[in-house]
């Protein structure tokens, strides 16, 4: 393949994966009219000042409701894979350094809760929940995000290739306990896997959809795709919800996009963790 | 270290003459207990126990004394799995996942592999650019992606409008593949990093000798390349199998857009129908068909492609 069929391909496809994007941004700079009536791809003249009406309103529409979305995602799925990923990572770091009995039978139960659809244990959930009158509430979205299989394996992967047995032998010679040796030694040689766990948490998460709706009625506990998806589903009825619902989605994209370019340099040598054998 | 406790009777009978290296002492088993337990509670409490009640339910039927009576759950068997079976409307969605699976999943992880493959080519420029472009999609949750193809296919609103006044995306025939369309979007990108950091990982001593014996580089990497690789397309295969059969969040968003999508149209949305009536035990009985679905497409997926790597 030539060098300028393979720029071609990568061209073509970058329009493909940027156009809708760039179309959400040029929207959010458009009143509702404006949206169906001027070019979709191009600004408008005053398209700063309406973008900041939009934003305004979008931020004061029904008491702030979205501010509180925003919130919950952070909430929910910053504290949220911020706790998982230590939780999975200890897990996985005592099944890659320790030999004890059960370790083969314990890694393979939680590589088979890697292939449990989320989805199938969101109703039972619902169900386990409402008995001890938990839905509706925080708890029910926050502490089943705090499970993650896929964390567990990736840990366990990456400590068995990164975290030298002799670096540990020496340390448990100086006397550090293995809980200390483990948060100040392990981690730091593991942090490429943690951060890149901690993405694909946070993603998780941030995108759950069938949880949260299912658990949650009350809107001020909605993250904020349950929230965007409420307003979606309104549009029909209170035509002035489109305008809020494509600045809404533009917002609440930035969070994700920031974290990932703010983290780029740690996960992507943490990825290939779980394919290589 | 010493060896704070003897504790000799569980020592020795974990002790079996194996080529240990080390022994275990009690302060480590102690520290195995503390890194595991928090995990394993969780596990339990929002894994286990779900699955395990959901069997529990979808063995359960209610029954009423009555027409008016007070609602009493009683076993019933397969009453629920004998309805599963004749549900038709679960079983055009399963047939429809199972065809966009077949037709999507191919076509998205070919387009990763093609990307990994020519961002890890001499060919390309500007790769960091690239690589960021293809992988924004990816930070664009379902509902949002969808809520925004949504807006893009409709004829009214689309900046494409030439396209859309002609082509109705939305439309029953059509709009199957235009959920594929967002899924593509969203998850190529990431699949295409695995698959290229898994690439990033191969020595390329490698190359230098399969260039020096005459190889192209189309034959490196048809000979070379996607054999090395072929762990993180099948890691990749799997997550894109379990996220086709629980499509959810793209068409019940997309549903406010196209009235061509049913409340029954992906196995998930029938399960969320279902419990919505609510009847739980059926609904019960659904995810639990659904989860075993999954885990055997997976599994019978892993045998077949890890079979064809080792011969």
């Amino acid at each position: 393949m030539s060098r300028s069929a393979a720029m071609l391909i990568m061209g073509v496809f970058t329009l493909y994966f940027l156009t809708p994007i760039w179309w959400l941004l040029v929207s959010s700079s458009k009143t509702g009219g404006e949206i169906t009536s001027t070019a979709p791809l191009w600004f408008t003249m005053d398209s700063a000042p309406t973008f900041l009406a939009n934003l305004g309103n979008l931020f004061t529409y029904s008491d702030g409701v979205f501010g509180r979305w925003l919130a919950n995602s952070a909430l929910y799925a910053g504290l949220g894979a911020l706790m998982g990923t230590v939780i999975a990572a200890m897990c996985g770091y005592a099944l890659a350094k320790y030999e004890f009995r059960g370790r083969e039978a314990l890694f393979n139960i939680v590589l088979s809760g890697v292939l449990v659809p989320a989805t199938a244990l969101a109703l039972p959930l619902f169900l386990i929940f409402s008995e001890v009158k938990l839905t509706n509430t925080l708890w029910a979205v926050f502490l089943p995000s705090l499970v993650s299989p896929f964390g567990v394996y990736l840990a366990r992967i990456y400590a068995a290739a990164s975290v030298p047995t002799e670096l540990l032998e020496a340390a448990r010679l100086d006397g550090s306990s293995e809980v200390r040796t483990f948060f100040t030694v392990s981690t730091r040689l593991m942090a490429p896997a943690l951060v890149t766990i901690f993405l694909f948490q946070f993603v998780a998460i941030w995108n759950n959809f069938f949880l949260p709706l299912i658990m949650l009625r009350d809107q001020v506990l909605f993250p904020v795709t349950l929230g965007l998806y409420a307003w979606n589903s309104q549009i029909s009825q209170i035509p002035e919800l489109r305008v809020l619902v494509i600045v809404g989605a533009l917002v609440s994209i930035l969070p994700l996009i920031g974290t990932f370019l703010a983290l780029q340099r740690f996960w992507s040598s943490g990825l290939g963790a779980g394919s290589v054998k | 270290m010493k060896v704070t406790r003897p504790s000799t009777a569980p020592a020795a009978a974990l002790g079996t003459p194996k080529t240990r290296k080390a022994k275990t002492t009690g302060a480590q088993r102690r520290a195995v207990f503390l890194f595991i337990a928090p995990f394993g509670v969780l596990f339990l409490a929002f894994y286990a126990v779900p699955i395990i009640f959901a069997v529990v339910q979808s063995l359960l039927t209610v029954e009423r004394k009555g027409t008016f009576g007070p609602p009493r759950q009683v076993f019933g068997g397969l009453v629920q799995y004998q309805q599963v079976f004749q549900n038709t409307e679960f079983w055009e969605s399963v047939g429809r996942v199972l065809l966009f699976g077949v037709v999507q999943v191919p076509i998205m992880l070919g387009l990763a592999l093609l990307f990994a493959l020519l961002l890890d080519s001499p060919l390309l420029k500007g790769k960091k650019f690239f690589r960021l472009a293809f992988f924004a999609p990816y930070a664009v949750p379902g509902v949002i992606a969808a809520i925004m193809w949504g807006f893009l296919y409709s004829p009214s609103l689309s900046p494409f409008e030439a396209v859309t006044s002609e082509v109705n995306f939305l439309s029953a025939e059509l709009v199957l593949w235009a959920i594929a369309n967002i899924v593509t979007w969203v998850y190529v990108g990431y699949n295409m990093l695995i698959i290229y950091s898994s690439l990033l990982a191969i020595p390329t001593e490698i190359y230098e000798a399969a260039r020096l014996d005459g190889a192209s580089n189309l034959q490196i990497a048809w000979r070379i390349k996607i054999p090395l690789v072929v762990p993180a397309i099948i890691l990749t295969g799997v997550f894109s199998i379990i996220g086709t059969l629980q499509l959810l969040a793209e068409p019940q968003t997309l549903r406010s857009f196209s009235s061509a999508i049913s409340s029954t149209f992906t196995p998930n949305l029938a399960v969320y129908t279902t419990a919505s009536v609510p009847n739980y035990n059926l609904a019960a009985a659904f995810s639990v068909v659904l989860a075993l679905a999954t885990f055997v497409l997976s599994f019978v997926f892993l045998k077949a492609t890890q079979r064809k790597v080792s011969q």
